[in-house]
């Protein structure tokens, strides 16, 4: 723990950390572009110089010198402020200045720093240089004259999102960011780069001169692409969300986003359902609210009525349902739309017990059918940091490819009882072992076999909880804690044949097995369940409702509301009350207030953020063997729900990216 | 620099090198270098292969040989790193030519020695030979670069040919020079001032007179 004085104040440092992060320390703000906590330290800007004794007499790149005992540091010095002006000089020599036609406006560190370290005006009167754009893909856009060559990109590729997909060509002046032959950036997480770049090099392409930073109103929410539950900042204006941005929370997201979280909020504002619809001869024609609940009315289902729970809802949603169910007599709830049917009796088998920031101190991983990458972006970048501390992975299933070195034990799921030896070996000798259970293998039953395998090795032990589950759903954690699971799964819903089946934007369910019911459906795209549905009450999506998300960690969050819902569109909770009405029955709550208060209630976890407590693991079935072949269910990871199938941007990546179609580029 | 650029990826250029491989020599000293760095570093190669692949490049195209992207491709592969690291070392040193050259790359020198000494004389004659900066000659003789300092000062001005440099120039000695090549014939390379062996002092000494004989003591006189 090195003593260090920063402008004459002294202060003790964590061992090994940087001159930039003591300065940080002693609460000085130090410039940089370069610099990134959660990437390598390049130390190619030179803005953060400072001035170190002992030392050289001259100014020093902090990000790149270490602490060490006794330094003196001073950040407000004569020298500083020069050596940091001329740097700022150097690089506004080749910065265009375009900052008024330039996304990063408002939002741009040069142009803050600028404000600090600038000069009024330019000596230079040579030619700038000038660098032709380089194409990567549907969501970056790249206007490569104003790149200040800080590298984060490079890095963050290289680094984080583990395939080099960047890189930085030529030298010096020449220097140019590119991809190989400016094919595409293809990985999950590639449009982070956008965040990372200090300058208005990498922009949003979908966002490109939508609106100022400054005419944006921000409000805090959950991403639902998945079941990590990211934590999101939706910038809005008027009444449409224009951007996704991630906000930092290292327990969850770290500071990075899916590209499907980020993009798919252009979905918000088409196909919406944003006027009640009934089905009359066989098609759906436009109604208002008062004939949509009188058709509900006339439905008359008495107890025969089951509710599906799509993967988007909150759990104010599926708890307003649950109780007009409940009203109405019956305890028919399902949110496993595509029929998986797992025991959930205790719900700590199907929660990601080491937590996704805890899962990077694993030291030996099997991860049983789960494609991490397209089920969970982000908990692939904790595995990948997890390998990078020198943790052993094993995936079984087919082959994907992880980003990090992984060994594949096949496709069936009959492996688990019978490791190969040296697996086994590894396991048994490991401090921290996980296993980690995906959809694919739930499907096949391998929630048993994956107990057994925790209770072998012993998983859970003094401070560690290796047995995970990664769930796909922002809504299932949330729906399991509120009931939303039968024993048998959907079938137990098709089984008792019930008259009113409630789908809460249940877009993945195969409803022909539900064709003798009548289906209503609450939802907010017409997508796949508006095609089968009898009655449709438009509701509001992620962005138009406050909610409460619970994480595949069982982590209980808040999203807020960002913009109202379009047209005649109604918050889920008051169309389910006004169902109430209809079918004559009562729920117990007028409001909001009581609706959450009345949840907590009942499930008093949901009423405290942060992760909800399951108790101990259960024992695995005597019996616990499974097998057959791994299928992942994501088939096309860019259009996993109604509001990214809604996306002009996720649909034209999945055509890019994923079926390799081309595009033609609009000449500018 | 800046308008250095890989020779675009095309479908003629997949056909002509797409299915690039070493020669039986070339693969022998490929594994050789490989085997210099340890284990999981070999990487660290690839400066070394791709100057290896250049030049069997070049022996196939009888010129000085460059790295067409297949090639690019194919040493990644076979060092099991992105395309894109590749690529950056080829782009970053301006020894790898990333687009065709001719059977010679006469390099210039321009930096202020060479320039003092007469480099724009060289280049002159080298135009009157009918090259152009940064082009091949229609005979695909000569490619013309200039170059940055190639730390050659004491023997100013000089042009780098292929492998050798040719140093003391003057218009007359690299149109001699140049002839002499697209004759077939191997000029001496090195230093062309008669009686100049490599860059020791021309004429008697100037400078440092007294270092001559003994290890002299400069230090009382400043």
């Amino acid at each position: 723990m090195p003593k260090v004085k920063v402008d004459g104040v002294e202060l003790e440092v964590p061992a090994g950390a940087t001159v930039l992060q003591a300065c940080e320390l002693a609460g000085k703000e130090i410039p940089r572009f370069c610099y990134h906590e959660r990437l390598s330290i390049a130390g190619n800007c030179r803005m953060c110089l400072v001035e170190v004794k002992p030392g050289p007499p001259k100014p020093q790149a902090s990000c790149a010198l270490p602490a060490s005992e006794g330094q003196e540091i001073r950040t407000d010095s004569e020298m500083v402020k020069k050596a940091r002006e001329g740097v700022m000089e150097f690089l506004l020599i080749n910065h265009p200045l375009d900052c008024p036609i330039c996304d990063q406006g408002g939002e741009c560190d040069l142009q803050d720093q600028s404000v600090a370290y600038g000069r009024g005006a330019s000596r230079y009167h040579e030619h700038k240089r000038a660098v032709t754009e380089k194409y990567m893909g549907p969501l970056i856009k790249t206007t490569m004259t104003r790149c200040i060559h800080c590298t984060r990109c490079v890095r963050f590729s290289e680094e984080v999102a583990g395939v080099d997909e960047i890189g930085a060509l030529y030298r010096g002046e020449g220097m140019q960011i590119s991809t190989y032959l400016e094919k595409a950036a293809k990985h999950e997480l590639s449009a982070n780069v956008i965040d990372l770049c200090p300058v208005g090099a990498l922009t949003s392409k979908p966002y490109a001169f939508e609106a100022r930073p400054w005419e944006l109103k921000k409000t805090l929410s959950i991403d639902v692409s998945d079941a990590l539950g990211s934590n999101i900042r939706l910038d809005s204006r008027g009444r449409e969300v224009l951007r996704a941005l991630p906000r930092v929370n290292d327990d969850v997201n770290e500071e990075w986003l899916s590209d499907r979280g980020r993009y798919m909020v252009d979905g918000l504002t088409r196909r919406r359902l944003d006027k009640p619809w009934l089905r009359r001869d066989g098609k759906l024609v436009a109604a208002t609210w008062a004939e949509a609940f009188d058709a509900v009315a006339k439905i008359n289902p008495g107890a025969s009525v089951a509710v599906i729970a799509g993967d988007l809802v909150d759990c104010e949603t599926m708890f307003a349902a649950k109780k007009l169910a409940g009203a109405l007599g019956s305890s028919l709830l399902e949110g496993r739309q595509t029929g998986l049917a797992y025991d959930c009796s205790n719900l700590a088998a199907v929660n990601f017990n080491s937590t996704l920031a805890g899962i990077e101190d694993a030291d030996a991983v099997l991860i049983v059918g789960s494609m991490v990458r397209d089920e969970a972006p982000l908990l692939n970048t904790r595995l990948r940091k997890a390998v990078k501390k020198g943790a052993k992975v094993f995936i079984v299933g087919p082959h994907w490819d992880p980003t990090y070195p992984a060994t594949f034990l096949g496709d069936d799921l009959a492996v688990l009882g019978n490791l190969p030896a040296d697996v086994a070996d590894l396991f048994g000798k490991a401090q921290k072992p996980a296993i980690i259970v995906g959809g694919g293998a739930l499907a096949k039953g391998a929630l048993a076999p994956a107990l057994a395998f925790s209770a072998q090795f012993n998983l859970v032990r003094d401070g560690w909880n290796g047995f995970n589950v990664v769930h796909m759903a922002a809504s299932r954690m949330g729906g399991l804690m509120l009931g939303y699971a039968q024993k048998g799964g959907i079938a137990d819903l098709v089984a008792a044949k019930p008259k009113m089946v409630i789908s809460l934007g249940a877009d993945e369910v195969d409803f022909t097995k539900f064709a003798g019911s009548m289906i209503v459906h609450i939802g907010h795209h017409g997508d796949k369940a508006a095609h089968a549905a009898d009655v449709i009450l438009p509701a509001a999506a992620f962005s138009e409702k406050d909610g409460t998300y619970v994480n595949t960690e069982g982590r209980v969050q808040y999203a807020e509301k960002a913009v109202f819902a379009p047209g005649d569109a109604r918050e889920d909770w008051t169309i389910l009350r006004a169902m109430a009405d209809a079918l004559g029955v009562s729920v117990g709550f007028d409001s909001f207030e009581q609706l959450r208060a009345a949840m907590v209630a009942e499930v008093p976890a949901l009423g405290v953020e942060g992760l909800a407590d399951y108790g101990a693991l259960p024992a695995a079935p005597a019996d616990a063997k499974a097998e057959g072949v791994i299928g992942y269910p994501i088939k096309d990871r860019y259009l996993t729900n109604a509001i990214g199938r809604a996306s002009p941007t996720l649909q034209r990546c999945s055509a890019e990216l994923l079926h390799g179609e081309t595009f033609a580029e609009a000449a500018e | 620099m800046a308008d250095r650029h890989p020779e675009p990826d095309s479908p003629e250029l997949r056909a002509r090198w797409g299915n690039f491989s070493w020669t039986e020599a070339n693969a022998a000293k490929a594994k050789e270098i490989v085997a210099r760095y340890p284990e999981g570093r070999q990487r660290s190669a690839v400066m070394p292969l791709l100057d290896l692949a250049q030049r069997q490049v070049g022996a196939e195209e009888n010129t000085q040989g460059w790295l067409p992207l297949p090639v690019m491709e194919y040493i990644a592969a076979q060092l099991d790193m992105p395309i894109i690291r590749v690529l950056e070392v080829a782009t970053f040193y301006t020894m790898y030519n990333i687009a065709p050259v001719g059977r010679f790359h006469v390099q210039v020198c321009g930096t202020t020695p060479c320039m003092l000494r007469g480099s724009d004389e060289i280049m002159a004659a080298c135009k009157a030979k009918g090259m152009k900066k940064g082009h091949t000659t229609p005979d695909g003789l000569f490619t013309l670069t200039e170059v940055e300092c190639m730390g050659n000062c004491s023997s100013a001005p000089m042009v780098q040919i292929n492998d050798d440099n040719y140093e003391d120039l003057t218009a007359e000695r690299v149109t001699h020079i140049l002839d002499e090549l697209a004759a077939g014939r191997s000029p001496k390379a090195g230093t062309q001032e008669p009686g100049r062996h490599t860059v020791e002092p021309v004429g008697a000494l100037s400078s440092l007179t007294a270092m001559a004989t003994e290890n002299h003591d400069y230090r009382g006189e400043w």
